[in-house]
């Protein structure tokens, strides 16, 4: 057991008692939170910065305001319900368009019919902060739902991909593609039963993936090889996740970025508590890039410049050894 | 620098209980466990007396000096007479004194003793005393006999057993013969043998006490011979020459000055009786702790109420329940609900029993989830739901009530102990869990809760270490220390080991 522990220090792999005392309470003032705790903010805040999100079709506030729902989505066909506060994906709702048959009623990402009330006491329950972080009164988005890029219709079930990237002190230090599947609801969460695949930091090329912390190499529901796909715009990605850095000043950022099939990358949320599986994806433990970025650090490095040093860094380490790590497990 | 700051303020806290704890335990005497109970000999003299005319004034000689013993407290009773405790040459001395008295008079004096084999209260080295003035024919018999022995002896406790063999011979020679004509009494016969001594430079005195054990009615005190080798006193049994004292033997009064002296007064009689009864050693650590004169019983919990010291009984285990809380979840990283959920209910189970509150708790939250799902059907807002949740519950409980009244099933009727508040929202989490994250995530997570409760309720249940913390809450600055370090762990979670195993086996 202990031999683990050292095995595990030497692969500089990160724990959840380090991020949180060394790099969320180091890095992360509290004060700071409502940046990223609040997507309404996010938003405002990445509009600003001149960073692509999908737009926002209207903010339900309180209860009085669910009646605005129908209006708000009137003329939309696809849209996203998405709690302002909350944490994990929870409380997402992706309407991908309107029942052809059913009067009043929509169609979720996953087929299933779902009623203007259904979705209206959906809205309740997020204004009154069932899916917030404290409970508290939240606010409900309503979006725009991504129509994702066809690089990876073939390793996603329904929902949609997307991109998480670490950000540590502005520089980008490591990134999975989350991709859904039929388990997971169509969300892209891995602790929901997502796929994560790791990506090459240099190219933009995913590696084998992970499912509930085994390698995987295909998707489990499309059977589709997950590892060798180019994720479009790598560099772009890069340097808005960078960017996010500027935005938010958290020292150690998730940044969520979907690839739209016309707009191209948009920023979908940040994070300022990313989870620790992303090591898992790539195989690779964070502190020791984390040490290396502490190294290379330049206060005046531009996003850019930052994204240029991951890019140069951190290449893939495990290109070549997945059948290995597969004999291993 | 953070970090130094944390170890230094655990290194400050563990050093500042950790010594309040060892001076209540060394130097206090505070047992570190519950049933530690101490014998306590309770002794009473009781003077009888008639009174004369005039002024009465009454000397009653008391224990000083009690070499095994601790004196736990002393009083007096008398009607109507002026009490004072003096010093005088052969120790404590209590004097009563009244202007006029009429009748039988009977005044009460009392001390209880507990034994301490450390209170070995030294006296002070004596003088060489004066050699005694003899009248012939006594003085050639003692010189004889204190010349002879003195011959076949080395040192003082060899002289006094040969002298006190010589004293006690079955057959004696004509000198002790004489001398032991004169002898009347045992008190009589040991100032006999203080004279001897005295001849030959050596200190020696009667001590009179009593043996302690058991009741006694009447007891009366035995006379022992304390000889001083320049050293220390050693004590020896006038009647055989060992060198001993008696089981338990009291130190009443020292020397040949009478027990007791009453001026205006008449037909004195001193009657001494025993009661053994056996004391809290918390107690007698209090008592101590009040004469030394130290402060740190002010803040004693065993000065509370009953009651309250009752709740803080409980109260006070609820930071061990803490400890294994973060234990479980920094060190090994078991999902629980709730931060410290799984502590209320393992106070809980205190009352309900394990096996008992598992089986409750299990059953209470199962209706709840069930009834939960529902309520979601109706689609309420979260604040009524959660009332709505909170309300089945209560009702849920009254309704395990009844039902094991029915079955005449007691234990069933503890179920009202619970945290209802707790469960409620244990239930509401877990059905968001459940729907969000599917059904494995919320056992999971609940059964981590239950296995954390339970762990929790055994720390919390040894009854030794209940003891320990409520006589000695300071330990709990301890407690806080290590949870301080906890705090600045960073290492791995045990369960990340398994998490992250591919990791390692990648290198």
């Amino acid at each position: 057991m202990f031999a683990t522990a050292k095995k595990l220090r030497e692969a500089g792999v990160l724990g959840l008692n380090e991020r949180n005392a060394e790099f969320i309470m180091r890095l992360n003032p509290r004060r700071l939170y409502p940046r990223v705790d609040d997507k309404v903010l996010t938003k405002e805040l990445a509009i600003k910065a001149g960073m692509a999100v999908p737009d926002l079709y209207g903010v339900i506030r309180n209860q009085r305001e669910v009646r605005t729902f129908e209006d708000i989505v009137e003329s939309r066909e696809s849209f996203v319900v998405k709690p302002a506060q909350g944490s994990g994906g929870d409380g997402i709702l992706v309407i991908a368009g309107r029942s052809q048959r059913k009067r009043d009623s929509f169609r979720l990402a996953s087929g299933v019919l779902i009623s203007t009330a259904e979705i209206e006491h959906h809205l309740s329950n997020i204004v009154g902060g069932q899916y917030s972080l404290s409970g508290n009164p939240d606010k409900a988005l309503i979006e725009y739902c991504v129509r994702f890029d066809p690089t990876f219709a073939e390793v996603s079930y329904q929902g949609v991909p997307d991109v998480r990237i670490i950000v540590y002190r502005g520089y980008p230090a490591m990134a999975m593609v989350r991709l859904p599947t039929r388990a997971s609801d169509g969300k892209a969460n891995l602790h929901q039963g997502a796929v994560g695949a790791g990506v090459d930091m240099s190219t933009g090329q995913t590696l084998t993936g992970v499912l509930d912390n085994d390698v995987v190499d295909e998707h489990p529901d499309t059977g589709a090889l997950i590892a060798g796909l180019n994720i479009p715009q790598w560099d772009f990605i890069l340097e808005s996740a960078a960017r996010g850095y500027e935005v938010t000043e958290l020292g150690y950022l998730g940044v969520d970025i979907v690839i739209d099939r016309d707009r191209g990358p948009l920023i979908l949320e940040m994070n300022a508590r990313p989870g620790l599986n992303i090591q898992i994806a790539n195989r690779t433990g964070l502190a020791s890039r984390v040490r290396r970025i502490d190294e290379l650090h330049d206060a005046d490095a531009s996003p850019e410049e930052r994204a240029a040093t991951a890019r140069r860094e951190f290449p893939a380490e495990h290109g070549d050894v997945s059948g290995q790590n597969l004999a291993l497990l | 620098m953070k970090q130094r700051y944390v170890y230094l303020l655990a290194i400050l806290l563990t050093i500042v209980g950790m010594s309040i704890f060892a001076y209540k335990w060394r130097v206090l005497g505070f047992p570190l466990t519950a049933d530690q109970e101490t014998p306590v000999w309770t002794i009473e003299s009781t003077v009888h007396f008639d009174s004369g005319p005039g002024s009465i004034k009454v000397n009653l000689l008391v224990p000083t000096l009690t070499p095994g013993f601790r004196v736990l407290n002393d009083n007096q009773v008398s009607r109507g007479y002026g009490f004072s405790l003096n010093y005088g040459a052969g120790g404590r001395e209590a004097q009563w004194a009244v202007r006029r008295a009429d009748g039988a008079q009977t005044i009460y004096y009392r001390v209880s003793v507990f034994e301490d084999p450390s209170a070995d209260q030294s006296d002070t080295t004596p003088p060489f005393p004066p050699a005694p003035v003899i009248n012939e024919p006594f003085r050639t018999a003692v010189d004889v006999l204190v010349s002879d022995v003195d011959e076949q002896s080395a040192d003082v406790p060899s002289f006094t057993t040969l002298l006190l063999r010589r004293m006690n011979d079955p057959s004696p020679d004509p000198n002790v013969e004489l001398l032991m004509s004169e002898v009347e009494s045992s008190s009589d016969y040991v100032s006999t043998l203080t004279m001897l001594l005295a001849s030959n430079r050596i200190p020696a005195r009667a001590v009179h006490g009593f043996p302690l054990g058991g009741r006694q009615r009447r007891a009366e005190p035995v006379t022992w011979l304390e000889v001083h080798d320049g050293d220390r006193w050693r004590y020896f049994n006038p009647a055989t020459g060992e060198e001993n004292l008696p089981d338990r033997f009291l130190v009443w009064w020292r020397g040949d000055e009478s027990l007791i002296r009453v001026e205006g007064g008449s037909n004195v009689e001193v009657d001494f009786a025993i009661q053994e009864n056996h004391v809290d050693a918390v107690s007698i650590a209090k008592t101590q702790a009040a004469q030394a004169g130290t402060r740190v019983f002010d803040l004693s919990l065993y000065d509370l109420p009953i009651q309250t010291q009752a709740v803080y009984s409980v109260l006070l285990m609820i930071p061990i329940g803490a400890l294994v809380m973060v234990v479980m979840r920094n060190i090994i990283g078991i999902d629980a609900f709730g931060t410290f959920m799984p502590v209320l209910i393992a106070l809980a189970f205190r009352e309900t029993q394990l096996l008992w509150g598992l089986l409750l708790f299990t059953l209470l939250v199962a209706l709840g989830l069930s009834i939960r799902f529902l309520l979601e059907r109706l689609r309420l807002l979260l604040v009524p739901r959660l009332g709505a949740v909170l309300i089945v519950v209560v009702m849920l409980m009254l309704l395990i009530s009844l039902v094991a009244n029915e079955l005449g099933m007691e234990t069933g009727l503890s179920v009202a102990l619970f945290p209802m508040v707790i469960i409620a929202m244990t239930i509401e989490r877990m059905s968001v869990v459940w729907e969000e994250r599917g059904m494995g995530d919320a056992m999971r997570a609940g059964f981590g809760s239950l296995v954390v409760a339970v762990l929790a309720y055994i720390a919390m249940g040894m009854a030794w270490l209940e003891h320990l913390i409520f006589t000695f809450p300071e330990l709990l600055l301890v407690i806080l220390s290590i949870v301080l370090l906890m705090g600045r762990y960073t290492g791995y979670r045990l369960l990340e080991l398994t998490r992250f195993k591919a990791l390692a086996g990648g290198g």
